[in-house]
């Protein structure tokens, strides 16, 4: 019986599995981390690197929320290449309905330790000037943060590997093994944990996890200061986030401590290729500029599209594979964050760690727990 | 100066030739100066004008407050407000 080379390899440096790594390390753990291509090369890089609250249930509140406690109890060691900045969201109202919608959603977040304020429709153009007029208001969360999520992924596996991390880039893994992985150089690495941290690709290496590649596309412009203050996403938008078959447009702008604007989202299932998709960059930035009418004269520098690891309940798989039917003890997933996975990074790296080393968590598991796929079913 | 017009460069009033660009308007503002650069980059190192094409983006400046505006193809017109940030 050979002597596993790692107590857990991380396949995937993006940014969950760089904060994996980074978590297992700190706990003393011998870390192999695999990387194919770039660090925080795939939806790192295709996500905005919002630190976002989010309200939409009780699981992806806790998540959330936790996480970015961790991500500000970070955020004085960050390099400033990671371009942490405290902007806050502003959620906005396209018309009074969704105004309703805002004072539960205060309620939500207050209740909750998160402060938030509405803002009436002149103190949001007092905010946001470039904002249309008539926009009859919103909700200011002013503990949302933003980074440049592909630095931070780099950091964090640079303070892994500061802990004896090691790691493999560039190196596919090709197989998850009984006690290992195999690399495309026919080379094995074994360890007594292996953690599938690959996002999109990683129902590839474990078949039968409920992940779906969901296409996404962005743009940023030019450097124009102060142009938007705040992350700006429209209240429905999560009506469009939560389709979980068609496409979809929603706007969402953030700005950049550069000056510039990252203008986001678009949404597409069933698409494997990276190209641009004019028609759908046509819609994305129509529905920004029914936000913001100016920016049609502004000018954009880069469009690019992602891949984001989608689950049908909208919650990542954090934990061991062995719940399921035919899973295996020794195999954990950290993937199926969709856009949510720069946020949620820190926390499912803590989760992640409890259950390998067998202890308590801050916050409950069972909702992130790849076995309640199964349950769900049967329920 | 036949056929001339007015514009402001950083707020001094410039005239010059019809059908001339934003970019003439500022060189001409310079005319005294051997300075010829336009603009500041990111870091501070001055840049000027280089294909006056439209493809270089080098002589970005601020018209009518709209910022980053290619002057090498934006022709004056009476009055026009061209603000350099250099």
């Amino acid at each position: 019986m050979s002597v596993a080379s790692h107590d857990v390899i991380i396949i995937g440096a993006g940014i969950v599995g760089a904060a994996c790594a980074l978590a297992c390390a700190r706990e003393g753990l011998r870390v192999a981390i695999v990387e194919a291509e770039t660090i925080g090369g795939g939806a790192t890089a295709a996500g905005m690197g919002h630190l976002v609250v989010m309200d939409d249930s009780e699981a992806q509140f806790a998540l959330t929320y936790f996480s970015q406690l961790l991500w500000q109890k970070l955020a004085t060691d960050l390099p400033a290449d990671v371009e942490f900045e405290s902007c806050g969201t502003i959620w906005v109202a396209a018309d009074e309905e969704e105004l309703a919608a805002v004072k539960q959603k205060k309620v939500f977040y207050e209740s909750r330790g998160v402060p938030a304020e509405i803002l009436d429709a002149k103190s949001l153009h007092e905010a946001e000037p470039n904002l249309r007029e008539g926009l009859p208001g919103g909700l200011l969360v002013p503990s949302d943060a933003v980074i440049y999520a592909p630095c931070a992924a780099r950091f964090l596996v640079e303070q892994a590997q500061s802990r004896g991390a090691q790691l493999y880039l560039p190196a596919v893994v090709t197989e998850i093994t009984a006690d290992g992985v195999r690399i495309n150089n026919g080379s094995t690495l074994s360890a007594h944990w292996i953690v599938n941290a690959a996002g999109s690709w990683s129902p590839s290496l474990t078949p039968g996890i409920e992940v779906k590649k969901r296409k996404g596309h962005l743009l940023i412009t030019d450097r124009y200061p102060g142009y938007v203050k705040h992350q700006l996403v429209e209240l429905g938008y999560l009506k469009s986030a939560h389709s979980f078959t068609s496409e979809s447009v929603a706007f969402n702008v953030q700005p950049r401590r550069t000056g510039q604007m990252l203008i986001g989202s678009s949404r597409q299932f069933g698409v494997e290729g990276r190209e641009i998709n004019s028609a759908m960059l046509a819609r994305m930035l129509s529905r920004a500029e029914d936000f913001l009418p100016g920016i049609a004269n502004l000018s954009a520098i880069r469009s690019w599209t992602g891949f984001r690891a989608a689950t049908p309940d909208k919650l990542p798989l954090i934990g061991p594979h062995s719940a399921r039917e035919g899973g295996r003890d020794n195999l954990f997933l950290a993937t199926g964050h969709e856009g949510l996975g720069i946020t949620t990074s820190l926390g499912t790296a803590a989760l992640l760690v409890d259950q390998l080393l067998e202890r308590p968590s801050q916050i409950p598991v069972a909702p992130y727990l790849p076995s309640r796929a199964r349950e769900n079913v049967h329920a | 100066m036949p056929d001339a017009i007015s514009v402001t460069v950083n707020g001094t009033a410039v005239r010059v030739p019809l059908n001339s660009t934003a970019l003439v308007a500022i060189l001409m503002s310079r005319a005294s100066s051997p300075a010829r650069f336009v603009r500041r980059s990111l870091s501070g190192e001055p840049r000027g004008p280089l294909c006056a094409m439209g493809i270089c983006f080098e002589c970005r400046a601020t018209i009518n407050n709209q910022r980053h505006s290619r002057t090498c193809l934006i022709l004056c017109a009476p009055g026009m407000d061209i603000r350099t940030d250099d």
